[in-house]
């Protein structure tokens, strides 16, 4: 069974899955053998912040520079367990 | 991608989101259910290495992201470490499909340096001998070993099994394999029935038991290995009362690029007569896709007869595989025989349930054909 992610969590792509900006689908897509997964603007740019040193904590204050005064710490955590359970991402 | 606006109207076709490359139909192995066509040795030409690298320029700047390099085995392609390096260069998921033979480790090193995002190999079955009967080659060993190497320079791997009458007893030890293989995915086939595997039909096809036993087993290790390998299974859809939306429909997403260059909706639709399929050498692959006559033939569904004309469902598998259609019924714009609204459905019913009920014929009586230059060659020549 996964671990439940804490604040703390360090969070990195599974080597099993390659992120990338996909042009022609005008969304992040997460590739991996013979499948890709089109991923929503908002898992786009949490996903792009998931390098293996930023913790979950890192990720939502970049994220709320970004996005001033919106509420996300709740909605982050819940997309990164979702992530989690899918396989895309590791926690160091 | 773009779906159809309204039912009457041709739909604008989608991207084609998967390219692939079969580089030559070259092969040291000899499998009897082999996809490649029965002509294969009359097409001897090879695209050459530019002529590729145009193609997955041309196919990456519309949209395709996967890349597939298959064959054939694509080891036999001495610039195939240049192909993976241009292809993830231009921001491909790059993936090798072989058979494994053919390959060592400095080349799965080289192949990782160039970029190569993943590995798949097959094996014909889980031991020794009749893998390599099935293949031919004296290869198992070797896979085995190629296996290990896959997984130590940390790719991604999937082992493909084609399972049929001959190895579908052995689930269990097949599953037991990858799991010692450390597997991220398994992809236990079936297959098709055109081309080879038709020729050798009654020795392939299981029986509806075989089939039940292997399933839940197959279900078993699914639930057990949940979250650390992924088990793909696709029955033989003779056993089905609907038919698989076979290539997710014709000149959807799948584009397919034969060694000497012929441009395919799918790697079996040299059989379907009638077409003439554009080469990439004299064509580019956008005019290919989006205006040759044989990309628009069956894309949509405007070619459609009955029952699947007025069918509710024509938009979720699209009539089934034009391929089989055309070798069941005569003509491939009837539906797919394996749904149960086509008027042939009971006669394939009947003739599967004929074929399943002898006893495997045994090789002295019926040899297996196997997929070679030599019986190719003699296939080919007779008709
Ligand atoms: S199915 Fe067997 S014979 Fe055919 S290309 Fe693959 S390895 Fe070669
Ligand atoms: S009638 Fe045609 S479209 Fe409908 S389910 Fe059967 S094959 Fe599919």
């Amino acid at each position: 069974m996964p671990e439940p992610l804490s604040a703390s969590s360090v969070p990195k792509i599974s080597p099993l899955f390659r992120l990338q900006w996909e042009e022609a689908q005008n969304c992040h897509v997460l590739l991996y053998p013979e499948g890709m997964v089109k991923l929503s603007g908002s898992a786009g740019e949490i996903l792009k912040r998931v390098d293996g040193q930023n913790s979950i904590t890192g990720i939502v204050d970049e994220l709320k520079q970004q996005f001033p005064g919106v509420p996300l710490e709740a909605d982050v955590l819940k997309f990164l367990e979702v992530a989690h359970d899918n396989g895309w991402i590791r926690i160091l | 991608m773009t779906t159809a606006g309204s039912a009457s109207s041709s739909p604008a076709p989608g991207k084609p989101l998967w390219l692939l490359a079969e580089l030559t139909y070259r092969c040291p192995l000899q499998c009897p259910y082999c996809s490649n066509p029965l002509d294969f040795a009359r097409h001897k030409t090879e695209l050459d290495t530019a002529d590729w690298i145009r193609v997955l320029r041309e196919a990456r700047k519309m949209g395709a992201a996967q890349l597939g390099f298959s064959g054939g085995e694509p080891l036999l392609r001495p610039d195939l470490e240049e192909l993976i390096a241009e292809a993830r260069q231009l921001g491909y998921y790059t993936n090798l499909i072989t058979s494994g033979v053919g390959m060592d480790e400095a080349r799965i090193k080289a192949f990782k340096t160039a970029g190569l995002d993943h590995i798949q190999v097959s094996f014909q079955a889980s031991d020794e001998a009749l893998n390599n009967y099935l293949g031919g080659t004296d290869s198992f060993r070797h896979k085995y070993e190629m296996a290990r190497l896959v997984k130590k320079y940390e790719y991604p791997m999937v082992l493909n099994i084609v399972i049929h009458r001959q190895n579908i007893d052995q689930m269990e030890d097949i599953l037991r394999m990858t799991v010692d293989l450390e597997a991220d995915y398994v992809e236990l086939a079936s297959t098709q029935y055109y081309g080879w595997s038709k020729l050798n039909e009654a020795a392939l096809l299981p029986t509806r038991e075989q089939l039940q036993r292997a399933e839940a087993i197959a279900h078993d290790y699914q639930a057990r290995m949940k979250g650390r390998m992924k088990i793909i299974y696709v029955v033989p859809d003779y056993y089905e009362n609907r038919p698989k939306a076979c290539m997710n429909g014709w000149g959807a997403i799948f584009l397919t690029i034969a060694p000497d260059g012929s441009a395919l909706p799918c790697h079996a639709a040299r059989q379907l007569p009638g077409l003439e399929f554009p080469n990439v050498r004299e064509h580019s692959v956008d005019w290919i896709w989006n205006d040759s006559s044989a990309f628009r033939k069956y894309r949509g569904d405007e070619w459609m007869k009955e029952p699947c004309r007025s069918c509710p469902d024509k938009h979720k598998d699209f009539g089934g595989c034009r391929c089989q259609a055309f070798m069941l019924t005569g003509d491939a714009c009837n539906a797919d025989p394996v749904c149960d609204k086509s008027p042939h459905h009971a006669a394939l019913v009947a003739q599967v349930e004929a074929m399943t009920s002898r006893p495997l014929p045994s090789p002295g009586e019926k040899p297996l054909v196997f997929r070679n230059t030599r019986n190719s060659k003699a296939l080919t020549a007779e008709s």
